[in-house]
């Protein structure tokens, strides 16, 4: 048996053990998108949103849900590292919520953090409500694929008005090789509320594939502070989707670190109401043979939002980065403020960066700009720092890390900071670099 | 300490130095002004080893050694520290870890120990207090987002820490209002000592004003053209650069 027919096999012995099975709704809606993903398959590189991206590698590997998923082989400290000390934490192991490692210690009562499976089980409404409305199964078959897949995920739910103080992180764990880890994954922020969540992907030194989705609900005046760091195994494949949805006056700030994963695909959608904001940060950081693509789609629908957007690679060896980012203004959305830009820096002549920004604008007093750059360090740059005495290969690293080091700086949480920070100079590590004076 | 002895540079096919001859002795202020094009600014780049020149005749010894077969950072290593025009931005990178890199690059050729990180710190504190500028400048990243005079601040926050022998200042009063003049030039005073030695370049008087140089030259057509006292400067500003121009034709 091969490709497709592996995946969709597994599935017929999968299905029954999914969350959800009791909810009419559910299975209707896995159904529909068991049907849209049978028909197209894995996207391919003829389609325009993936033709810098061969996934053809997840068909030949055949990963599959189901490997036995045996927690028991955790290793604990190394989970550690990932685990932010001050946050409320949430683990997902091998695309299923683990107790034991999880801590909701210090969480408001009126908030809801729990894995999709329970979540399911006792707020089937809430699920309801929210689940495939930020994004459709037609979207992509990625999307199709996660809908009638999941295994289970997370919701996070901040009632109106609240102010959540502690961060929550939701970690994603992969232990098991061939291992396919799905989960769908539920953020929402009602009117007025603030909450700050951290999305973390790691796995053990194995291939592996997580296709993971999530959806972001911003309502009406409300904040949220998404952070991303996909650090996973350098075998693995990463296609991550975050789909926001906001609300007017809303404010979404996103901050996207794509470390690991020997192929990664990450996608960023966000639709914009009246007068709200987004601001999306990403770092992409290439290897060896890692290929990273990133794709953006800002959707200004009503007038007065604001977008900002800047994404930086840096590529070395025989890594590809990609950058696909598109703003989209429809008729209505006068007074649309918006700004996207994307650098990229090649270390090494056999890195490749691609870069597509896309305006689309059908409104007519908007004011919308972009910017591209792919390039080598400015040589005026590397002279300012040798006429301090610097020599010249200490003046690149500093530079190297500098320009990726600037999205770095953007992240508040100092916990985050440090494990982001760590993660820079693991794969650029910079001699006698002393942390304490960064 | 710095000679500079019939310096010919070309930029491409351009002549720009044309035989310039400069003898700066340790402790002495010299300010070299003159008008756009000049070559003021090419004179500061290629003592300081920025790429994109050619010598086409002429040498310069600084402190005994050949300074131009020297790389930009040996330079700066043996003492040679140029205040840019225009600061480079280096997001990512803050104030104090650039600081610290320099001090210790500088301080390895020395063959020094790295600076005590308590020391370091007192240092630090200390000189920022002098060019008055607010501790949080240290943790912001380089240059980036800074005003003119802020940038101009921060270079010679740079040479305070650094205690260069031979101080180039390229047009450093440039971008400043009155008030950040008085700053900078207070700081620069504060530097001088009886061994290290300022070569000034600007295009206004202005700055003299405030830091008395031993010597002024009129750099024009690639040349020194005159050289004088502190009065030759009053001269210029009252009377124009064509002036000399006029007599040197």
């Amino acid at each position: 048996m091969v490709g497709l027919q592996k995946y969709k096999a597994d599935y017929q012995q999968l299905i029954a053990e999914l969350p959800g099975q009791s909810l009419n709704w559910l299975q209707q809606l896995r159904a529909d998108a068991y049907a849209a993903f049978s028909e197209t398959g894995f996207p391919s590189l003829r389609e325009e949103e993936w033709r810098y991206t061969n996934v053809s590698a997840i068909e030949k590997k055949l990963f599959s849900p189901l490997v036995s998923a045996d927690n028991s082989t955790l290793d604990a400290a190394w989970l550690d590292t990932y685990a932010l000390k001050d946050a409320i934490r949430i683990v997902i192991v091998n695309g299923r919520f683990c107790k034991e490692h999880s801590s909701l210690e210090g969480l408001p009562a009126a908030v809801t953090v729990s894995s999709m499976a329970d979540a399911l089980e006792q707020k089937p409404q809430l699920v309801e409500q929210y689940l495939a409305q930020a994004v459709g199964h037609d979207k992509h078959s990625f999307v199709a694929f996660n809908t009638a897949w999941f295994s289970d995920g997370l919701l996070v739910h901040v009632p109106a008005q609240l102010v959540l103080e502690q961060p929550i992180q939701l970690l994603h764990v992969v232990t098991q090789a061939d291992y396919l880890a799905t989960s769908r994954n539920i953020v929402v922020v009602e009117e007025m509320a603030q909450a700050e969540v951290i999305e973390t992907f790691v796995g053990e030194s194995n291939a592996y594939l997580t296709a993971s989705v999530t959806e972001v609900f911003v309502e009406e005046n409300a904040e949220l502070i998404l952070y991303k760091m996909q650090s996973e195994s350098d075998k693995a494949y990463h296609f991550g989707g975050t789909y926001v949805k906001q609300a007017r006056h809303s404010r979404f700030k996103h901050h996207n670190f794509a470390f690991g994963s020997l192929l990664a695909r990450n996608d960023v959608h966000t639709d914009l109401d009246v007068a709200s904001e987004c601001d999306l940060n990403g770092l992409y950081l290439g290897i060896k043979r890692q290929h990273i693509d990133n794709h953006t789609r800002i959707n200004h629908l009503q007038p007065h939002a604001i977008s900002r957007e800047l994404y930086k690679g840096v590529l070395n060896q025989r890594a590809r980065g990609v950058f696909q980012g598109l703003v989209f203004v429809a008729e209505d959305a006068q007074k649309t403020d918006s700004t996207m830009n994307n650098r990229n820096l090649l270390l090494s002549a056999d890195a490749e960066a691609d870069a597509k920004p896309q305006l689309e604008i059908y409104a007519d007093d908007v004011k919308c700009a972009h910017g591209v750059t792919v390039g080598q360090l400015e040589d005026k740059s590397i002279f300012y720092l040798k006429s301090r005495g610097l020599d010249e290969e200490t003046a690149r690293n500093v530079l190297t890390f500098a320009f990726a080091n600037e999205m770095v700086e953007k992240v508040a949480l100092k916990d985050l900071h440090a494990m982001v920070l760590d993660q820079l100079l693991q794969r650029f590590p910079q001699e006698h670099v002393d942390k304490e004076w960064l | 300490m710095l000679n500079i002895e019939n310096l010919h540079v070309n930029v491409g096919d351009k002549i720009i130095l044309k035989g310039l001859n400069l003898q700066i002795k340790p402790g002495e202020v010299h300010a070299i002004m003159g008008p756009n094009g000049a070559g003021k600014s090419t004179l500061s780049h290629v003592l300081s080893g920025k790429a994109g020149y050619t010598i086409t005749q002429g040498k310069v010894t600084y402190a005994g050694q050949d300074l131009l077969d020297m790389d930009p950072e040996l330079r700066a290593r043996e003492g040679v520290f140029l205040a840019f025009q225009y600061p480079v931005e280096i997001p990512g990178v803050s104030n104090i870890y650039l600081l610290k890199a320099a001090l210790n690059a500088i301080r390895k050729h020395q063959g020094l120990d790295e600076v005590d990180a308590m020391d370091f710190l007192t240092l630090v504190k200390d000189k920022i207090k002098l060019l008055q500028m607010d501790e949080k400048f240290l943790y912001r990243a380089v240059n980036d987002g800074f005003s003119g005079g802020e940038k101009k601040r921060n270079e010679i926050l740079q040479a305070a820490i650094l205690e260069p022998k031979l101080c180039i200042l390229d047009e450093t009063d440039s971008g400043l209002d009155i008030d950040a003049l008085k700053v900078v030039a207070n700081g620069i005073n504060s530097l001088r000592t009886e061994e290290r030695s300022f070569l000034m370049i600007t295009h206004y008087q202005r700055m003299l004003d405030y830091i008395k140089p031993d010597f002024v030259h009129v750099l024009a057509d690639g040349k020194i053209v005159k050289s004088g006292g502190p009065e030759l400067a009053l001269e210029l500003e009252a009377k124009g650069y064509q002036w000399v121009e006029e007599k040197v034709a």
